[in-house]
């Protein structure tokens, strides 16, 4: 797979605003970034409300992605480009969701708001209206998303990837640092895991780094190439990035996003925890 | 402040914050005479860490929510960057001013 086929950049972005097929949509947990100024044309979706199940622990299922695809104005055909704050978290697990549900045809928009915004590209607060469609979404690919159990028989046997900062890995932090730090039961990381935070694999202003540079980052920390890989975090977000740097853009086949991840995990009765800075 | 892990505009309220628990870097951006509204400031660890990242207010405030140690905060705008460091000993406000240029 080729990068292009992944990713787009700002100026690409900026070139093809009004291309037939092509849609915008932004990825926030803080809607007012969109009401504050948006990529002209772009939808919003909201992670929280919109992607997440409103009563039990889960994300939207196929029939509730396809009413929101249809409503945002969202076709099968139409090539989506996705794009958030917080240098793309959540368009990542957007993207993910994408994938997940069958619409290959996604890139996400390299660097996100932030870049856009670095750049000085134009924002706009006029309200966007798409004709809603009849959005048809696949069953699940069970492929890319790891659950609690395939996690704890990982230990020891497949890659762990604990994309968290070093101090939440440690334990030293329970959450990232803009939040109150109150989290999962207990602090830690799941044993054998490696640390390689979502931040290496990006530039400060919110771009991937080159592929020989994320090769030789997650070589470095121990990633073995002949096994499967599962990346986890808080809450899912932040290892949707890495599982797009590691499946999209290295092109690893078996890598899957556990997006229970340490809310999940570092609740759960009777698993082994690690804490400290080894894995 | 919403409970995800993305980067909501920060203010400078520290209302419902338990200070005598929560270990809080906050403070304020500046470009020059004007307040660095909409910059991104980033959390560092005494390792250069990478811990949190903030968007600045319209007021070119930011807050985070540390552990006792010592940080290195890092702020990225159209105007050009800035760095400052900061002591947290304990819980408490430890404020930080960080000038971009």
């Amino acid at each position: 797979m080729s990068r292009d086929d992944v990713l787009v950049t700002a100026e690409w972005a900026e070139a093809n605003l009004n291309a037939p097929g092509v849609v915008f949509a932004e990825v926030d947990e803080d809607t007012s970034a969109y009401d504050g100024g948006h990529i002209p044309g772009a939808v919003r979706i909201d992670w929280k409300t919109e992607l997440q199940d409103q009563v039990r622990r889960d994300f939207v299922d196929k029939a509730g992605f396809e009413k929101l695809l249809s409503a945002k104005g969202i076709g099968n055909d139409d090539q989506v480009i996705l794009y958030g704050g917080n240098n793309n978290w959540f368009a990542a697990y957007a993207y993910w969701y994408f994938k997940l549900y069958g619409h290959n045809n996604v890139k996400l928009l390299d660097g996100g708001r932030k870049k856009w915004e670095l750049d000085g590209r134009e924002l706009t607060k006029d309200a966007v209206d798409r004709a809603a469609t009849n959005y048809t979404a696949s069953d699940p690919d069970a492929k890319i998303r790891a659950f609690r159990d395939e996690v704890v028989d990982a230990i020891g046997n497949k890659n762990l990837v604990d994309v968290r900062s070093p101090d939440e890995f440690s334990g030293k932090l329970l959450a990232p640092a803009h939040l109150p730090q109150e989290s999962a039961q207990r602090p830690g990381h799941v044993p054998s895991a490696l640390n390689v935070p979502w931040s290496k694999a990006a530039n400060e202003d919110g771009t991937f780094k080159s592929n020989d540079e994320l090769l030789e980052l997650y070589k470095e920390q121990g990633l073995d190439e002949g096994k499967a890989t599962i990346a986890y975090c808080r809450i899912g977000e932040r290892s949707s990035h890495t599982w797009f740097a590691l499946h999209e853009l290295l092109g690893l086949s078996d890598v899957k996003n556990y997006d229970g991840s340490w809310t999940e995990y570092g609740s759960l009765v009777g698993v082994p925890i690690a804490v400290g800075t080894e894995s | 402040m919403t409970d995800g892990c993305g980067a909501p505009t920060q203010t400078a309220d520290l209302a419902g914050v338990d200070l005598t628990t929560q270990v809080v870097v906050a403070g304020r951006v500046r470009t020059g005479d004007q307040p660095g509204s909409g910059a991104f400031v980033r959390l560092l660890n005494g390792d250069g860490e990478f811990a949190g990242e903030v968007v600045a207010s319209a007021e070119g405030d930011f807050r985070f929510f540390a552990a006792p140690g010592d940080w290195r905060v890092r702020a990225l705008h159209r105007a050009g960057t800035g760095e400052a460091l900061v002591h947290a000993d304990g819980p408490g406000l430890h404020e930080v001013a960080v000038v971009v240029a």
